[in-house]
Parts: structure tokens; sequence; C-alpha cells
């Protein structure tokens, strides 16, 4: 396949997200500045101006009108989608680092980092559909969890909200009273930094990546252990298809591999596993830099990463991956 | 009758007959060669050009289909949103987004053993080519491909080809040994045993290595390229530790 190379952001991307129907995707990078692309062509169409940090994460709502980032800045702005105009701001004092719609875009998750005496939360918004009427107060605030929050999604139903971090242990939350409810397992869960989370299409089950090299597969009820599938590098972002059964993982380079001379440029990979068999399909090449955003596109047919080069590579796949056995 | 001072003005007179020459100031019509199986399409077009040349102009594209894009009714109307942001003065030549030159493959793992394709022995290439059921092509003179026939060799100037292919099999297991008999400092991750992420073109070279022996003492390295310039492009020469003999 030939892929599509965008070199809108001249730092790091952080994430990537397409919406629902699968012709805008929106990137986050550490250059303050998300940018909306189409998916198909990857030709630019336009960019949030207004943030004065590294936007960590996105989301957009279901009719593709409302986009809410998470910046760096200490705040989650709220965007129209097609003109860039900012609608709102919510303030913290703290970094906020991942943000969240809920089933119906009328709630979202922002979750803040710990910044000197405050300890990070979990923060949900109310969002009004007429953007005048924004306020800025939280429905609900939970605290708990040592070290940063890395992600924060919703559960089923908008009923329990599911939080991952540094300190590498799942929690679900009851996204209306915040009383935990569920923790994973020390035993069988990471070892190290959770960094990134992805839930299925159907919402039944999620991934995780962290920097204890692996990924795995939790079903989004119980919380119990699925899937692992291992790597050599530290994971940075996971993805699942929506179409078939393949987890796709992207990382960077272990410390102790830096010095070795390699010739290749180009070679950090994502990966692909098949999602049952936890085997290794195979890997795309490309980046210059550690991958740190994945993204499937909800028709299956495509994906996207974004590298540590400021690049976002969109893959359009050919016809022999629909036909891969292992 | 011509008319001095006026050598350029044609007459009614002089255009019945059909002479092209006198035409020079028609442009031939500009073509268009549509596209070919390969999707590529060619226009043609004449024009003159600053110093009055007829100029003819071939443009070549190829036009290729990356994606299906099957948008909802939304999508379309979204293709057709202004500009905003930092795109309102993106010009045509901004370069922001550009197909990849390269053509990047689901890469499958190879399993830990086997021989990656390129990297084949000559006896074994053939037998292991004649397996895959592929047509057998040997090329006489460079005998270990089997991907050209003679004639079609890239090889062709060389000397003595038929000495260098006798020393080929059995330099080819010597050549596995050679990797450490060098004096030079072999970091960790290309030892042998060591976790190999990174070494195809280290076992490139071990495989595809001659073993050269008996060579005078006061042979140096340029005596070497000329030897072998002709066989291979860009050696990498490698060379033994002197052992003192008692």
């Amino acid at each position: 396949m030939r892929p599509i190379l965008m070199k809108g952001h001249e730092r790091p991307l952080t994430f990537l997200k397409y919406n629902r129907d699968g012709d805008l995707l929106f990137s986050c990078a550490k250059d303050h500045t998300p940018t909306v692309w189409f998916a198909d062509n990857g030709e630019r169409l336009g960019t949030y101006r207004g943030h004065n940090g590294a936007v960590w994460s996105c989301d957009v709502s279901r009719d593709s009108l409302r986009l809410v980032t998470a910046s760096a800045d200490q705040t989650a702005k709220l965007w129209n989608v097609q003109t860039g105009a900012q609608l709102f701001s919510f303030n913290f004092g703290s970094p906020a680092r991942s943000v969240d719609f809920s089933v119906g875009d009328k709630l979202a998750v922002i979750t803040t980092d710990p910044f000197m005496e405050l300890s990070s939360a979990i923060h949900v918004k109310r969002i009004a559909k007429d953007p005048s009427e924004q306020i800025g107060e939280s429905v609900l605030v939970i605290k708990g969890p040592q070290g940063r929050i890395n992600r924060a999604v919703w559960g089923p139903l908008n009923k329990t909200i599911i939080s991952a971090g540094e300190d590498a242990v799942i929690r679900i939350w009851d996204s209306e009273t915040g009383k935990l409810l569920e923790e994973s397992d020390k035993e069988n869960g990471h070892r190290k930094t959770i960094t990134s989370l992805c839930k299925s299409a159907d919402g039944s089950h999620f991934l995780t990546g962290s920097l204890d090299k692996s990924a795995k597969l939790w079903d989004i009820r119980s919380l119990t252990l699925i899937k692992t599938y291992v790597t050599e590098r530290p994971v940075n972002a996971v993805a699942m298809s929506p179409l078939l059964d393949h987890v796709v993982l992207g990382g960077g380079q272990d410390a102790s591999a830096v010095t070795t001379t390699d010739h290749r440029a180009g070679k950090f990979e994502a990966k692909f596993f098949d999602k049952i068999l936890q085997e290794e399909i195979g890997g795309v090449k490309g980046h210059f830099g550690p991958i740190n955003a994945l993204a499937f596109n909800p028709d299956g047919k495509s994906f996207s990463s974004g590298g540590e080069d400021g690049y976002v590579r969109l893959h359009h796949f050919d016809a022999d991956y629909f036909n891969i056995k292992i | 009758m011509h008319i001095v001072g006026q050598p350029n003005k044609l007459r009614w007179g002089e255009l019945e007959e059909d002479d092209p020459e006198d035409l020079d100031f028609l442009l031939p019509p500009s073509m268009e060669i549509g596209p070919d199986e390969n999707g590529i399409k060619r226009q043609i077009d004449y024009k003159f050009n600053d110093d009055g040349h007829k100029v003819k102009i071939t443009t070549t594209t190829r036009v290729r289909k990356l994606a299906n894009a099957h948008l909802s009714k939304r999508a379309v109307e979204r293709r057709s949103w202004r500009k905003f942001g930092d795109a309102v003065h993106e010009d045509v030549g901004s370069r922001l987004t550009m197909v990849s030159t390269e053509e990047i493959l689901l890469e499958r793992p190879m399993h830990p053993g086997s021989k990656p394709e390129e990297t084949k022995v000559a006896g074994d290439s053939l037998a292991q080519l004649v397996k895959g059921g592929a047509v057998l092509m040997v090329c006489r003179t460079c005998g270990k491909k089997g991907d050209h026939w003679t004639s079609r060799c890239p090889y062709k100037d060389l000397a003595s080809p038929t000495d260098a292919i006798a020393d080929k099999p059995a330099a080819s297991e010597m050549a596995s040994a050679a990797a450490g008999k060098g004096g030079t400092y072999v970091p960790p991750g290309l030892r042998a045993g060591a976790d190999r992420t990174g070494i195809d073109v280290r076992r490139r070279n071990e495989e595809n290595s001659v073993r050269v022996a008996n060579l005078s003492e006061d042979t140096r390295e340029p005596d070497l390229q000329e030897l072998f310039g002709t066989l291979v492009s860009l050696p990498v020469l490698m060379w033994p530790s002197i052992r003192e003999r008692a």
C-alpha cells in the first residue's frame, strides 16, 4: 500500500481520532494546534487555534459538529468542527490529559494530571446542546488514583467510567456516584504505566497498552483479562480493527537499543496481531520515530499512525490485507 | 510574382498548391492518448516557443486509485466545507500531504531459522527455485542467479566466471565462518547468539562472500579492488588476523 504522509505538525503527535462517519481525521500534537484532515486523501481541512500548550487528546461528537480537546495549558476546549471557532473553555488547576464524549454527547469525561498539591482527578462535565448555555461546573469529580491518569473512557450505556494510568491499575467507577466498582488484578495486570486504551467497536471489550511491552484485552463489565499481546518495544498506542479480528500496537524504542547502529531509517513499525490467537501477523514500517498514536477508520479499510517525527501516515489497505491467514 | 520587402506574405494563389511547407505558421492539433492498461495518459500539445520554433510538449500522467471512498450524504457535504485556521492560505504547492514514493507492505514475521529470500547460495538456490515450481532460468555467465537468461546477464563482463563459480559452493561454507575471523570489533547486537533485530545487511554479507586464500603477503586493498572490481561493485573487504607461525 502507498501511505499518505501528512506533515502538518511540527512537534510529536499525541493522539488521532476518526469521526463516526470515517471521513474526517483529527490529529493532536505537542504543537498546540489540533488539525482536521480528510480521511480519504489526507488533505488538510483546517486547524483549531487557541490552545497554549501541548494537546494531549481529543474527541468528536457523533454528528461531527463538536470537537473537545484536552491540553497541557490547563484547559479543555469545545470547538465548532466546521468553522474552527472556540465555543467554550473548561479551566482546570492542572494540565488536562484525556477527554471522551459519552454516548449521546451530553457528557464528557476529562482527566487532569497531578500538579503541585493537586492530585490527578476525573471530571465529568455536562455538554449543553446550545454552546451559549454551556457552563464550566463539573457534574462529578473523582479522585483517588496515584500518578497520572492517561486515559478515561465511558463504559456501556454511560453507566461506568474506565480509567488507566501511571499506576498500571485499571479502575471502573460508577459514573453517577463516583464509587470505585472494580480494579484490575495486580498479578495479571500491567507492570508499568498504561499509556493507551481503546474500546472495541461494540463497546464490549477494550485494549490497554503499556510501557511493560505488552497490551492486554479486557472485558469491559467484569474487567477479566481475556488476552495478552507481547512485543519487544514499550507500547505507546493501541488500536482495534472494527472489521477484522486484528489488534495494532505502536511503540517506541527500548532505551538499551538506542546506541546500536542500524542503517535502516523509517523502521518504527505498527505491529499487527491476531486478536484471538495473540500471534503477530506483521508490521507496517515507515515512521522515523516512535509511534505515539494509532487509529482505525470505522469502516476498517484504512488506519493512520502518528509518530514522534511529527508525521501522520494514512494507510489504505490493499486487497490482500483482508485475506491474511495465519 | 513576389514583392520585395514582404517575404512572408502569403498569396491565395500560392496556397492553392498543396504545399505543406508554407503552412508552417499552423500548429498540428493537440492529441490525447487515453489511459492505457497501466492508467497512463499522454497529452501532446504543440506551441511556439520564444524563438518562434515549433515545440512539442508531451505530458504523461498516471492516475492511480488509492482507495474507494464511500461517503455518506453528510460526508459529501463536509467535503465542500471551507478551509479554516492555518489551512486558509494553503497554496497548491504546499506539500503538506504527499503520497509515499515507497510501497509499504504488511511485513509478515519470518520464522527463526529460515533463510531470507535474497541471500541464496549457488546450488541451493536453484534447487529451491525448482521446488517452488518456478521456471528454472539459469544464466551461464554467473550461474548462481535464477532470474535471467545468459543474454541478459548483468554480469556480462566477467573475465573468468567459471572460476568464481567453482569457488562459491566451497567458499560458502567457509564464508559463514568469516564473520568472527576479522580482527574487527563486533558490537554486542551483532555477535553470534545476540538478539538480532537489524542484522539483515550483515547476514547478506556473510552468505554472499567469497573467501580468497593464498594471496601474496604484499597484497593491498587497491590490488584486490582491481582484481575483484569487475565482479562486485562495492566489495566489502574483510581481512583475517595474521597468525604468526612458530
